[in-house]
């Protein structure tokens, strides 16, 4: 790939108005819509069950509906003949062995008894703790970003590489609610690593500019930042596309319960890629970075050896 | 020379790939289903008892593929799981209570390997099978007890120093003395002060009063302490149960997490990890009217229970034996045919029903069933927990003759709950109920499902990013994919050697390493591209390449490394093994993709001089 000249900076107005758009687009379905919390965080049951025969998802909900669990939801899962069972934390029952109960009531009226695959039984308790957790580790991963850019770095850069990771975090967030999916653990462990790509992504462009500041003193800062982001531009597709190499490969191959996990992989690279190469920098040229910034100041230590 | 490793450093890269193809090597060896015996009881297992298990074996004519009698335990390896679960039932039958017999996945690592210490990868239990279960210690109950303990023994210390009293009561926390007389508080805040230290001493308005109150840090003890006995009553339990390779750990201040591997009968073992069952013998009040007592009037010195049958009964206050003072339990028939408990006291207990049976022969005993009960349940939207302290006198027998070490109790409903309650009293009591607050199980068909999805996703996923590598960058992407490669099995070395757990998402995490780790050779082959362009040659581009791109990628890798230690810190169970897949990815990478790479271009490109590189 030869070394490109495309004006993204000049043009950054259309990529933060679209961006602008995208965000509040994300955030409106993300509080209109919600995301679809797993009982990781909301506590519940999940029962997983396979049959040798495509199951009929019928007469397991009447079956249920009749056995005293009105509220449990019923699906295929990947195949139809895994069925996941869903059931709430249920008012004024004790919640640890209803996952027995329930698998005796489905088994009474069919004839191929289900073979149990999975439950899992989160309790308030846990559900509250791990709701808890998740946010922590995304505000501590936040601050832990902020610090280290702003040191290694300055801290115009560090906001800009922030506010161009949270971006993305809330874009692909907005695109997991529209696609209805369940927001697990595993998910979440997702949303982190987007994160960490995001960022990685975003700090070479970034160490780029800062290399360009000490090396090229004839240009502006917004010149500056765009031979960065052009030069850096093969290097930054050719990554995203080897991580989405891997995810579609997950994604089509890593089965039912890593799918939440690609998904969000996927389109966080997405997001990821385009924001360290549109959003990231101008960014930073907004909030006032300049090869001052950068550079150690030449003036005073030259007073500092006059006689 | 700028492009070539002094010869040391050649050398430290190659032993690096050796150790860690050594260390990652277990993990192409597969598993033997397999049957542990092992002994329950303080002696382990010895060479004549292995002999004997061995010719049982082979007396039941299972095809077994090997044998073994190492550290205490007996280990028979088969060749598929059903011989396996059909030998485990019948020993379990011949073995009898004083042996555990447990299903185990045994590595078929071979002894040379072994003797390194290198051990394949633990797998978690959503790839190969069990339950998880997340118990948590009722604090609250942990300090009533104290409370309830500091009572009897107030009492107790009052009537050893002759001081009178009117009442000692607990009452909102506080444990309340009256005394008699004012007098004598002198003495009694004396006797405080020698013996009950741990007790906070208020003096109310009341001259006759002292109430008292836990400190905070006793009654922080006496959590610390109530987890820590559950943990080893759990351990109790869980080798009783019979399961190899148990894990069974602390978390946070008060939950304590229990994985059991290949469990699949998770009712049984919720049942008997969760009760909080004990007994206690008591005499029965003889001499006072039960009906006086039901109307809530029950006299001093005893306490009203009620029996199975819903009949209400006077039991003496005063506890003869309790559970913690059973060392031996099993269940069986008596000679009438009721399921029965054979209880063995200890020496405290033995010489206490001892002297009692001698000066109540003919009178009636009772034997009280004990067992908490914690369920949490939704109400109106708010979470309760809701406990309960069930009581039940399950016996009351005559006392025929002067028995102290070894008794039977009957009374109890089933065999089954014959057979819980002896393990139970053999495992010991809970310090504190405990409360399910999470179970994960996942059956063995689908814990091979998820290994082989995931090792085919990983499969796949490899080939196409050595594909996209090789096609672009030509003779350095195959440089790069070598160290790709040696990436993958550096990982996989140090998380065997770690014995880290194997989860899915941990295998996703490898996965996602795969295709973010050629991200270094990217950026040096990038910049090597780059100094070409800008008129240099080959030999000086790849120098100026590696050492321009090395700070950018140790400020990009370092961001994504702190990402990735907040998600393990904060990351539990599957999430945690993500984290750390993932943190050895982005730091074996560094060394791969730096070192590894500039070592093979060097071979190549290093000591002649080249127009073009093939990149």
């Amino acid at each position: 790939m030869k070394t490109t000249n495309i004006n993204f900076i000049g043009n950054r107005n259309i990529a933060l108005i679209f961006s602008g758009l995208l965000s509040i687009i994300s955030i409106i379905t993300l509080s209109v819509q919600g995301l679809q919390m797993g009982i990781d965080f909301t506590g519940g049951t999940l029962i997983e069950v396979g049959y040798q025969k495509p199951a009929d998802l019928t007469v397991l909900r009447t079956t249920l509906d009749e056995s005293g669990f009105a509220d449990a939801t019923v699906q295929n899962f990947g195949t139809a003949k895994d069925v996941l069972i869903r059931l709430k934390l249920q008012e004024g029952v004790s919640s640890a062995d209803l996952s027995t109960k329930v698998l005796e009531a489905i088994n009474k009226h069919t004839a191929e008894p289900a073979s149990l695959r999975r439950v899992e039984f989160v309790g308030p308790q846990v559900g509250d703790d791990l709701a808890q957790d998740g946010f922590l580790a995304l505000l501590y991963s936040t601050i832990g970003i902020l610090i280290y850019v702003a040191w290694r770095f300055e801290w115009k850069f560090s906001l800009g590489a922030v506010i161009a990771t949270l971006h993305d975090v809330i874009v692909t967030l907005g695109v997991f609610s529209l696609l209805k999916m369940e927001f697990d653990l595993t998910v979440l462990a997702a949303v982190l690593a987007l994160i960490g790509y995001s960022l990685n992504d975003t700090i070479v462009v970034y160490d780029r500019i800062r290399e360009n500041f000490i090396l090229i003193r004839n240009k502006t800062t917004e010149e500056m930042m765009n031979i960065s982001v052009n030069v850096t531009l093969s290097r930054t597709i050719m990554t995203s596309l080897t991580v989405i190499l891997v995810l579609v490969s997950l994604f089509f191959l890593g089965g039912e319960v890593i799918h939440g996990f690609a998904v969000v992989l996927l389109f966080g690279v997405f997001f990821g890629t385009y924001s360290s190469i549109f959003i990231a920098s101008p960014m930073a040229l907004i909030l006032g970075v300049s090869p001052q910034d950068l550079i150690p100041d030449v003036k005073e230590s030259h007073l500092d050896n006059l006689p | 020379m700028q492009n070539s490793y002094p010869l040391w450093k050649n050398a430290l890269i190659l032993l690096a790939f050796l150790v860690a193809i050594i260390y990652a090597l277990p993990n192409l060896y597969g598993e033997d289903p397999s049957v542990q015996v092992s002994s329950n009881r303080a002696t382990p297992l010895a060479q004549p008892k292995a002999d004997e298990i061995q010719n049982l074996v082979k007396s039941l004519n299972a095809p077994v593929k090997d044998f073994e009698f190492k550290d205490g335990h007996v280990l028979v390896r088969f060749t598929n799981t059903d011989d396996q679960l059909k030998t485990a039932d019948l020993l379990r039958d011949k073995m009898g209570s004083d042996y555990t017999v447990a299903l185990n996945l045994a590595p078929t690592t071979p002894g040379w390997l072994r003797a390194l210490g290198a051990d394949a990868m633990y797998l978690g239990l959503d790839l190969r099978g069990g339950v998880h279960f997340l118990l948590e210690v009722d604090m609250d109950a942990a300090a009533k007890q104290a409370e309830e303990r500091y009572n009897d023994d107030l009492r107790l210390a009052l009537r050893g120093a002759n001081l009178r009293y009117q009442s000692v009561a607990k009452d909102n926390g506080f444990i309340k003395i009256k005394l008699k007389t004012a007098d004598e508080k002198p003495q009694l805040l004396a006797l405080l002060n020698k013996d009950f230290h741990s007790l906070e001493v208020t003096e109310p308005e009341a001259a006759d009063e002292v109430w008292l109150k836990i400190s905070e840090r006793e009654l922080k003890e006496t959590s610390k302490n109530a987890v820590a006995q559950n943990m080893t009553t759990l351990r109790n339990r869980v080798n009783e149960l019979g399961v190899a390779e148990p894990v069974i750990q602390q978390q946070g201040e008060n939950r304590i997490m229990v994985q059991l591997p290949g469990v699949q009968d998770t009712t049984r073992a919720k049942e008997i990890l969760g009760t909080t069952a004990t007994l206690e013998y008591r005499l029965v009040d003889v001499e006072h009217d039960v009906q006086k007592a039901v109307e809530g009037h029950p006299p001093v010195g005893s306490r009203l229970y009620y029996e199975k049958n819903g009949q209400p009964i006077l039991l003496n206050r005063q506890i003869i034996v309790t559970g913690d003072q059973i060392v031996d339990a099993s269940s069986g028939i008596d000679q009438d045919g009721r399921p029965a408990v054979f209880i063995s006291l200890n020496g405290v207990g033995a010489a206490k029903m001892g002297k009692l049976t001698q000066a109540n022969v003919g009178k009636p005993m009772a034997v009280v069933f004990i067992e908490y009960k914690v369920e949490t349940k939704v109400v109106n939207g708010e979470k309760i927990r809701h406990k309960e302290k069930v009581e039940k006198v399950i016996s009351v027998a005559t006392i025929q003759g002067v028995f102290s070490k070894r008794f039977q109790t009957t009374g109890l409903d089933s065999p089954q709950e014959a057979r819980n309650l002896s393990l139970l009293l053999r495992a010991g009591a809970l310090a504190a109920p405990v409360d399910i607050v999470e179970e994960r199980t996942v059956g063995p068909s689908l814990g091979q499902d998820n290994i082989d999805k995931g090792f085919l996703s990983f499969v796949v996923g490899f080939v196409l990013v050595v594909l996209f590598m090789a096609v672009y960058y030509r003779l350095f992407g195959l440089i790069a994919n070598f160290a790709l490669a040696f990436n993958v099995v550096i990982v996989v070395a140090i998380l065997s050697m770690l014995q880290a757990t194997l989860t899915l998402p941990g295998i996703a995490g490898i996965i996602l390493t795969v295709g973010m780790s050629v991200d270094a050779n990217v950026l040096i082959f990038e910049r090597v591209k780059e100094e070409i362009r800008n008129g240099n040659s080959p030999a000086a581009s790849i120098f100026i390449g590696y050492e321009k791109a090395f700070a950018t990628i140790l400020d990009s890798h370092v961001t994504n490394l702190v990402v990735a230690v907040v998600l393990f810190a904060f990351g539990t169970g599957s999430v945690k093994g993500f984290a750390v897949t993932l943190i050895i990815g982005i730091l074996s990478s560094m060394f791969t993709a730096i070192t590894g790479t500039r070592m093979v271009i060097n071979w190549i490109y290093g000591d002649r001089r080249v127009e073009k590189l093939s990149i």
